[in-house]
C-alpha cells in the first residue's frame, strides 16, 4: 500500500446525511455494479470461479464486461507490473464516474511475494482504490464478501461523488 | 487533489489506414478473452491476418531473480504461480529438479501422492482449458459445466493441501501431508462424475458442426514447425509426434503406470481438441491405478537425508540434533552440491524444466524456468498470418498458454 | 564504517559461511560410459573444437568456443538427430570471469537424449544469433539480451522482450538488486505522472518483515474492517462480519432486501 501524504479525513469527520435521492440513486448503483475483466494472474482464475457455476457472481446484479466504458467496478485481481502500470491507469480514466475499485489478492494490495523491480508495490500507487481483499489466491466467497462490503460502502456515501474529492491519484 | 498524469492519447503511435490498405489492430493487454495479458499487434488485409507480433513480458515478476536470492525451499511457493492453473506439477518440477540435483528419491508414498496430485492438476487443467477455450469461441454453456466439474476437483485439492489454486503441496523430499481419510472415496466419486460429463461435453461439442467449422483446419502446425519453435505437449503430440514425456523419458511412478497417450494426425486445432479430451480419460485411468499402490505403501512420506532434508515433526520434537538440523536447513538452506542440472516434467501444458546451476551455496547461482507457454507464443508470429481475425481467438484459446508462465 | 559490500553481486548471500566446508560436486562422468554421446561427440569434434566435455545428470554438457556456436549447433541438429532446442539462456559470471555462460539445451527425440552446448562470451564480445536454425531462439536471445545484455549478431528483432521498451538495465545481471535501482523503482510514478509526483505517492514500501499487531490471534483484518485513514495504533472499532446494514436495505421505510435469516424464521413460524 501507499505511503499517501493526505488526510483523507479532510472534511472533519462529520456525519453524512442522506437525503432520499441519494438513497435511491445509492441503491440503484449498488445492487448493479458491473465490473470490467481484469484479470491479470492467479486472483483472475479466481475470479472467474466466482463467476462460475458454484460461486455465481450474477446475482449480485453484476455482469462481467469486457469494456472499461460501460463498467463502474474494476476488480483489479492479480499482479500489476510496471509494464502493464501505463495501461492499468489509462483503462481507469476511460471508466466514466462513479467507479469503484476492489485490490483483489495481496500482489494487488501490496505487491504481494513478489518483492521485485518489475511489479508494482500495490495497485494503489497508481489508482484509489475502495477495498482491499486480502488473500493469495483469495477464495471466490471472499471476493463476493468483497462486494458486498463494497455494495454496503456505496449505500454509505452520497450519491455526489464528485464533491468528495478524497482520491488523491 | 486530483493529479493531472502525463498519459497521451495512445492512437498516435498507431496508424489505422495504410496505403496498401493494411489496418493495424492492438489486441491490448486487457481483453476479455480470458488468457492474461498478451498483446498482440496484428496487421489485417480486410479480415485477414498478414503480420502478428505478440508482446509479452506484463506479467514479469521477476520469478527467477527472486530464485537466485532465496533458499531452495522457500522458493516452492513462488513456482506455484508459473502455471497458476495446475500449480502442483510446477511444484513437482522444481522439486524433482532439486532432489535429482542432491541425489534423493521420495519415499514411495509420496511419489504416489504426488502422482494422484499430479494427475488431478491434469484434470484440473484441461478442464479449465476447455471451459475458457469454448468460452472463446463461443459455447459458453460448457464453460459454467466445466467449471462445475472443475469445482469437485478442487475441492480434492482443497481437502489435501488446504488451498485450491496455489498448492504448494509438495516439498523437497517428498509431501508434507498423508491424504485425508475420505480422499480417495471422494476421488473415485468424482471420476464416476467426471466420466459422465465429459460424455456430456463430447456430445455438445465432437459433432457439433459450428465448433468443428471453427476448429478444423485452424491453427495448422506441421511437425517441422514444432520442432522449430521448441513446442512439446499437446500441441506437439497434435502435429503426429509421439512424445510424452512421462512415457519416452519417464521419472516418478510413470515407468510402472500403464497408459496411452493420445495423439492426433490431424495437425489443427480440432486434433489439439481431441487429444486433450482423451487424455482426461487417461488421467481417470491413471487414478485408477494409484488407488492400491496407495494402500499397499509405507507409511514414510518424507525423504531420509538429514543433510538436505529436515525430518518429521515427531523426531524433531523429541529429538535435539533433529531439531538443531531443522534450525539450521530452515534459517540458512540445504546447500546441495555444486553443478548444473536441468530436469523436465510433463505438465498439462508442455515440457515445463528447471535448469538448477548450483554452487554450493544455499542459493541457486542460476535458475531459469522453461516454461512451454513462452515459445507457444512466439509461434503465433509465425502461424496467425493467412488467418481470419475470428481464428486468432481459437488460437490462443487451443494452444492452452498461461501468463503466468510465459513471463514468470 | 560499514562492512564493504562488493557491487558487482549484490545477491542474498549466507549469512553463515563454513571456513572448513568443501562442497561435493555432482559426479562428471567421462563421455565414454554413453556410447550415442560417445559417437555424438567425436563427430562433432571433427568440425569444431570442443574445449571439455563430460556427462553430468544424464546430460552431456559440451564447451565449445564462442565463435563456433552456430557451427556445433548446425552438426548437432542436421547430422546427430537432435532436433528440438529446448532452452537457451546464460549464466552471469561478470564478477568473477568477466563474462557469460551461454548454453543451449537440446534434446533428440528419436535418440532419446539431451545435451546441452556452452560456450563463453566476454562482457564486450558479441555472439552470433543461432536464430536460422531455430526459430525458438528469436524469443530466447531476445530474453537473454534483455536479462543480461549480451549483443547478439544476425538477430531478426533485436528488442526487449519481457522489461517495458525504455527499461534501464539488465535485471538479471547480478549486480542488479532484486528490488531495483532508482529509476526501476519510480518507473511507473515517472511514467503516468511525472517526476514531479514522487514526493506526493511516495516510496515503495517493501518491508518483508512486517508484522501486523494481531496476526497471531485473527487473519486479517476480517471482522475489523475500518475506512482507510482510521487510527489503528491503539483499540480500533470492531466492524463484525455482516453482509447487509443492519436492519437491512431500507428505502422510504421499507425493507427491500429481505435478510436471510429473517425469511427463514418467517417460514418457521409459518409451518408452526
Amino acid at each position: 500500500m501507499a505511503q499517501h501524504k493526505v488526510n483523507y479525513l479532510q472534511d472533519g469527520g462529520a456525519p453524512i446525511v442522506l437525503t432520499t435521492v441519494d438513497k435511491i440513486v445509492n441503491f440503484g448503483r449498488s445492487n448493479s455494479l458491473w465490473p470490467m475483466t481484469y484479470g491479470l494472474a492467479c486472483c483472475a482464475i479466481e475470479m472467474m470461479a466466482s463467476g462460475a457455476s458454484r460461486f455465481d457472481f450474477d446475482r449480485f446484479g453484476t455482469i462481467f464486461r469486457a469494456s472499461p466504458r460501460q463498467a463502474d467496478l474494476i476488480i483489479v485481481a492479480g499482479t500489476l507490473t510496471k509494464k502493464h502500470a501505463e495501461f492499468m491507469r489509462r483503462l481507469y480514466d476511460q471508466m466514466p464516474d462513479p467507479k469503484w475499485v476492489i485490490s483483489m489478492g495481496s500482489c494487488a494490495n501490496t505487491g504481494g511475494m513478489f518483492n521485485t523491480y518489475a511489479t508494482v508495490q500495490g495497485v494503489d500507487r497508481i489508482i484509489p482504490v475502495d477495498i482491499y481483499l486480502p488473500g493469495c489466491a483469495p477464495r471466490p466467497e471472499t471476493l463476493q464478501y468483497a462486494v458486498m462490503q463494497l455494495q454496503q460502502k456505496i449505500r454509505r456515501n452520497p450519491a455526489n461523488m464528485r464533491q468528495k474529492a478524497k482520491r488523491l491519484v | 487533489m486530483q493529479q493531472i498524469n502525463r498519459l497521451k492519447p495512445f492512437f498516435e503511435n498507431i496508424t489505422f489506414d495504410r496505403d496498401d490498405n493494411t489496418m493495424v489492430v492492438n489486441f491490448g493487454p486487457q481483453h476479455p478473452s480470458a488468457h492474461g495479458q498478451l498483446r498482440l499487434v496484428l496487421e489485417l488485409q480486410g479480415e485477414e491476418i498478414t503480420k502478428a507480433y505478440p508482446d509479452v513480458g506484463y506479467l514479469h515478476r521477476g520469478m527467477e531473480k527472486m530464485g537466485e536470492n532465496m533458499i531452495y525451499n522457500e522458493f516452492l511457493p513462488t513456482t506455484d504461480r508459473m502455471d497458476y492453473i495446475a500449480a502442483t506439477s510446477n511444484n513437482y518440477g522444481y522439486a524433482l529438479a532439486v532432489e535429482k540435483l542432491i541425489g534423493v528419491e521420495a519415499p514411495r508414498r509420496a511419489e504416489v501422492i504426488r502422482t494422484m496430485l499430479l494427475e488431478i492438476n491434469r484434470i484440473i487443467s484441461h478442464l479449465f482449458w476447455l471451459a475458457t477455450h469454448a468460452l472463446d469461441v463461443g459455447a459458453m454453456s460448457v464453460f459454467l459445466y466445466a467449471f462445475r466439474e472443475r469445482e469437485y476437483a478442487m475441492d480434492l485439492m482443497e481437502d489435501y493441501c488446504g488451498a485450491r489454486l496455489t498448492h504448494s503441496a509438495v516439498r523437497i523430499g517428498g509431501v508434507p501431508l498423508d491424504l485425508p481419510n475420505d480422499f480417495i472415496y471422494n476421488m473415485e466419486k468424482f471420476m464416476v462424475i467426471l466420466t459422465e460429463q465429459l460424455e456430456v461435453y463430447e456430445g455438445l461439442l465432437n459433432k457439433n458442426r459450428i465448433w468443428r467449422m471453427r476448429l478444423e483446419n485452424v491453427g495448422v502446425m506441421s511437425p517441422e514447425m514444432c520442432a522449430q519453435w521448441g513446442v512439446s505437449g499437446i500441441a506437439l503430440r497434435g502435429s503426429g509426434v509421439k512424445w510424452d514425456l512421462r512415457r519416452e523419458m519417464p521419472y516418478g511412478l510413470y515407468p510402472e503406470l500403464d497408459f496411452d497417450v493420445p495423439t492426433s494426425d490431424k495437425c489443427d486445432s480440432y486434433g489439439r481438441y481431441l487429444c486433450t479430451m482423451q487424455e482426461m480419460r487417461e488421467s481417470m485411468k491413471i487414478l485408477k491405478q494409484l488407488v492400491p499402490m496407495y494402500k499397499e505403501s509405507d507409511t514414510q512420506l518424507m525423504a531420509n537425508s538429514p543433510e538436505y532434508i529436515s525430518c518429521t515433526k515427531e523426531e524433531m520434537m523429541t529429538q535435539n540434533y533433529s531439531l538443531m538440523q531443522h534450525f539450521v536447513l530452515v534459517t540458512q538452506g540445504m546447500r546441495p552440491p555444486v553443478g548444473e542440472i536441468y530436469v523436465a516434467t510433463e505438465s498439462p501444458k508442455g515440457e515445463l524444466g528447471f535448469y538448477i546451476n548450483s554452487d554450493g551455496s544455499p542459493y541457486p547461482y542460476k535458475l531459469k524456468l522453461r516454461a512451454p507457454s513462452f515459445w507457444h507464443t512466439g509461434l503465433l508470429q509465425d502461424l496467425l498470418p493467412g488467418h481470419q481475425l475470428a481464428d486468432v481467438v481459437t488460437i490462443i484459446g487451443n494452444l492452452n498458454i498461461v501468463f503466468g508462465e510465459i513471463d514468470r | 564504517m560499514r562492512k564493504y559490500s562488493p557491487k558487482n553481486d549484490v545477491q542474498q548471500k549466507s549469512y553463515y559461511t563454513d571456513r572448513f566446508y568443501v562442497a561435493p560436486t555432482l559426479d562428471k562422468a567421462p563421455v565414454s560410459n554413453d556410447s550415442t554421446f560417445a559417437s555424438d561427440c567425436s563427430s562433432l569434434a571433427n568440425v569444431v573444437e570442443i574445449k571439455e566435455s563430460y556427462i553430468q545428470a544424464g546430460h552431456l554438457v559440451i564447451y565449445v568456443d564462442s565463435k563456433d556456436n552456430v557451427k556445433a549447433i548446425k552438426h548437432l541438429k542436421e547430422i546427430r538427430a537432435y532436433n528440438f532446442m529446448m532452452e537457451l539462456s546464460a549464466i552471469d559470471y561478470v564478477s568473477t570471469q568477466n563474462g557469460f555462460e551461454v548454453f543451449y539445451e537440446m534434446l533428440s527425440v528419436s535418440k532419446h537424449k539431451r545435451i546441452r552446448v556452452k560456450c563463453f562470451v566476454g562482457c564486450d564480445d558479441a555472439i552470433a544469433s543461432v536464430e536460422p536454425l531455430f526459430r525458438m531462439a528469436d524469443w530466447s536471445e531476445r530474453e537473454m539480451y534483455d536479462m543480461y545484455g549480451i549483443t547478439i549478431k544476425n538477430h531478426p528483432y533485436m528488442k526487449r522482450i519481457l522489461m517495458p521498451d525504455d527499461w534501464q538495465g539488465h535485471p538479471l545481471l547480478k549486480s542488479y538488486p532484486l528490488i531495483g535501482d532508482e529509476a526501476a523503482q519510480w518507473y511507473e510514478v515517472d511514467k503516468i505522472f511525472g517526476k514531479e509526483a514522487r514526493d506526493i505517492v511516495g516510496p515503495e514500501l517493501r518491508d518483508a518483515a512486517q508484522v501486523e499487531r494481531y496476526d497471531t490471534q485473527r487473519f486479517s483484518r476480517l471482522g475489523h474492517e475500518v475506512p482507510k485513514g482510521t487510527d489503528i495504533t491503539t483499540n480500533e472499532p470492531e466492524t463484525p462480519i455482516r453482509y447487509q446494514e443492519e436492519g437491512g436495505v431500507q428505502l422510504f421505510g421499507k425493507k427491500l432486501v429481505t435478510p436471510f435469516d429473517e425469511i427463514e424464521t418467517k417460514h418457521l413460524e409459518e409451518r408452526k
